[in-house]
């Protein structure tokens, strides 16, 4: 059973087998400085000090807001790499082509007529709105003549800002446009003990992106040549497109979109470690989960006692990167 | 389970037929190749010789007909199966992943590893990186490397996955000379050493009668002469296929054509 680890003998391969754990150290001592940071006092010593309130602050919201953190970022971003090898376009994550809008809208309608919904009834509408989108998605740009790399984004976002705008229109009348900016706008703020569960399901998902990730590679090199290497396309297709829906679903409800994550991420894991999800699935997960812990971190102090949503941070930085990489290079990839 | 008849070894196209919109690109094809050697497929352009290809490695639906390969309906047989039998390098290599050149070439072992690379998978590997000099390049993201290279890592890719079978659509696309001649002489190694049957696509007839056992010649999408260099490299047969004069000089006891001037 050992023999899942990527080839040996690549350059990187030493340098992986010890970066992973290092990163993790990384990731987990960030993790533990994150909980401490915020406007009440919570630290080792409130709590060494018995303080009930620190301690409670710290189960019902610390913890359950550090876990939401790395649980969100961790998915989203692998959610992100799993559809850019479904669609073969690096520039594609569930943000730029109208997943989360679908999903937003999905919950959307689920709360204005069947409001008595159980939460996971409303994540599972979402998730059968984010799955239509994307496959309208696909079928666009079916029909869209030219497909650079670039196009594919383009016509993405068109279709998002499309779903997005129905999806505002009918929040307008039903008078839930602070809701649906809510889905559209991640947010930790809000995210409390019995609230942020639902991520570990995505966080189950994400697991078994991880056993199979040698099917979603395989569908990245494209349709003939999963074909040619007998692997069930339309199989793998379905799965991916069900664990980036439900992901996106979950996160939108959850914490709200989290713009570019899934696109920054996968992107600079791809230029120091390839896409052979095997090796860099693990980055992309630690890479998605810290990046998020980082943005988190920077909205909460740059305007305390305030809180910047980690959604404006996220668009912020995410939408430079996004840049750069576009303009690094007239990529030869797609 | 019916009595234990010979299989048949080969790969036969029964009534294979198909269409774009109206235009019929391949019309009716019935053409059986036995096993063993190395065989191509010529004709000019739009004579359906890719798409008759690529509806025999079942990347291509086809409208009509059906594609045996021994004995077994590749249409009725388990895609996995079929995999370990048939192996397929398309025309368009466009990779839009970042893989090494040994990553890509372990995927050719996809079809027997499922992912769980053995001992064993990683001797395909290294001998398919071997057998096309690639051993040294075998750590390079293959976005960094030559189209010539990249051409080579997919073909050991398709060796790597040991087919009996391998398909080859346009193989000498972007490659020089040199690498065009490298290209066929480890075609015919492959059928002389290995032991597998090779069916290439090719442009240039003189590649096609240098390293062949036969050839399919097809027209208008229909095959219209198969047999051996000899049978085939003749002004009279050539001429009808790409509907232009060509004349056909032995050179060094080789026909050549000559349909350059």
């Amino acid at each position: 059973m050992g023999a899942t680890t990527a080839p040996a003998g690549t350059a990187s391969h030493r340098g992986a087998v010890l970066g992973i754990p290092l990163a993790l150290l990384g990731l987990a001592l960030g993790a533990v400085a994150s909980v401490f940071i915020g406007v009440s006092d919570v630290s080792p010593a409130t709590l060494w000090a018995d303080d009930g309130h620190a301690r409670q602050l710290l189960t019902v919201s610390r913890l359950p807001r550090t876990v939401a953190i790395l649980l969100a970022g961790a998915c989203t971003a692998v959610a992100g790499v799993v559809m850019q090898m479904l669609v073969r376009n690096r520039f594609v994550e569930p943000s730029t082509v109208g997943t989360s809008e679908s999903a937003a809208l999905g919950l959307l309608i689920v709360t204005i007529w069947a409001p008595g919904l159980a939460l996971p009834g409303k994540i599972g509408v979402g998730a059968v709105f984010a799955v239509a989108g994307t496959l309208l998605f696909l079928c666009v740009l079916r029909a869209v003549p030219i497909r650079s790399v670039v196009t594919v984004p383009l016509v993405g976002l068109m279709l998002g800002g499309i779903i997005g705008a129905v999806a505002a229109y009918i929040a307008f009348r039903y008078d839930l446009m602070q809701t649906l900016s809510a889905w559209l706008t991640g947010d930790f703020s809000g995210v409390t003990a019995g609230r942020y569960e639902m991520l570990w399901v995505v966080g189950a998902l994400t697991v078994v992106v991880y056993v199979l990730a040698d099917r979603f590679t395989v569908v990245g090199l494209g349709r003939d040549t999963a074909t040619a290497l007998g692997l069930g396309y339309r199989g793998v297709m379905a799965l991916g497109l069900g664990v980036v829906a439900v992901t996106s679903a979950v996160v939108v409800v959850v914490v709200g979109a989290l713009p570019f994550l899934g696109l920054v991420v996968p992107n600079v894991v791809s230029l120091l470690r390839g896409d052979n999800l095997r090796r860099s699935l693990p980055w992309v997960a630690i890479g998605g989960a810290a990046l998020v812990l980082v943005c988190d971190v920077v909205g909460r102090v740059v305007r305390y006692p305030y809180e910047i949503p980690i959604g404006v941070v996220m668009g912020v930085v995410g939408a430079a990167v996004f840049l750069w990489l576009l303009l690094r290079k007239a990529p030869d990839v797609g | 389970m019916t009595a234990p008849t010979e299989v048949r070894r080969a790969i036969a196209a029964e009534a294979l037929t198909k269409r774009y919109g109206r235009t019929v690109v391949v019309d009716d094809v019935s053409l059986e190749l036995p096993a063993g050697g190395v065989v191509s497929i010529i004709g000019p352009n739009g004579a359906g010789k890719s798409t008759l290809l690529g509806m025999v490695s079942r990347l291509l639906p086809v409208d009509a007909g059906r594609v045996v390969v021994d004995g077994d309906d590749i249409a009725r047989t388990p895609g996995d199966v079929m995999a370990r039998r048939l192996g397929v390098l398309r025309q368009d290599n466009h990779l839009a992943v970042r893989l090494t050149v040994r990553e890509l070439v372990t995927f050719g072992r996809y079809p027997h590893s499922k992912g769980r690379t053995t001992a064993e998978d990683r001797r395909h590997v290294d001998a398919a990186l071997e057998y096309l000099d690639l051993t040294g390049l075998a750590g390079r993201f293959l976005d960094e490397m030559s189209g010539g290279q990249r051409q080579r890592a997919f073909v050991a890719m398709v060796l790597a996955q040991d087919t009996d079978y391998v398909l080859l659509d346009e193989p000498l696309n972007n490659l020089d000379m040199v690498h065009a001649r490298a290209m066929m002489r480890l075609a015919r190694r492959a059928a002389d050493d290995l032991g597998k049957t090779v069916v290439t696509v090719l442009h240039d007839i003189n590649f096609a009668a240098a390293w062949s056992d036969r050839v399919v010649a097809m027209k208008d999408g229909r095959v219209a002469a198969h047999g051996t260099p000899a049978e085939i490299m003749r002004p009279d047969v050539l001429g009808a296929v790409f509907d232009m004069d060509v004349a056909v000089h032995e050179i060094d006891g080789r026909p050549i054509a000559l349909y350059y001037t």
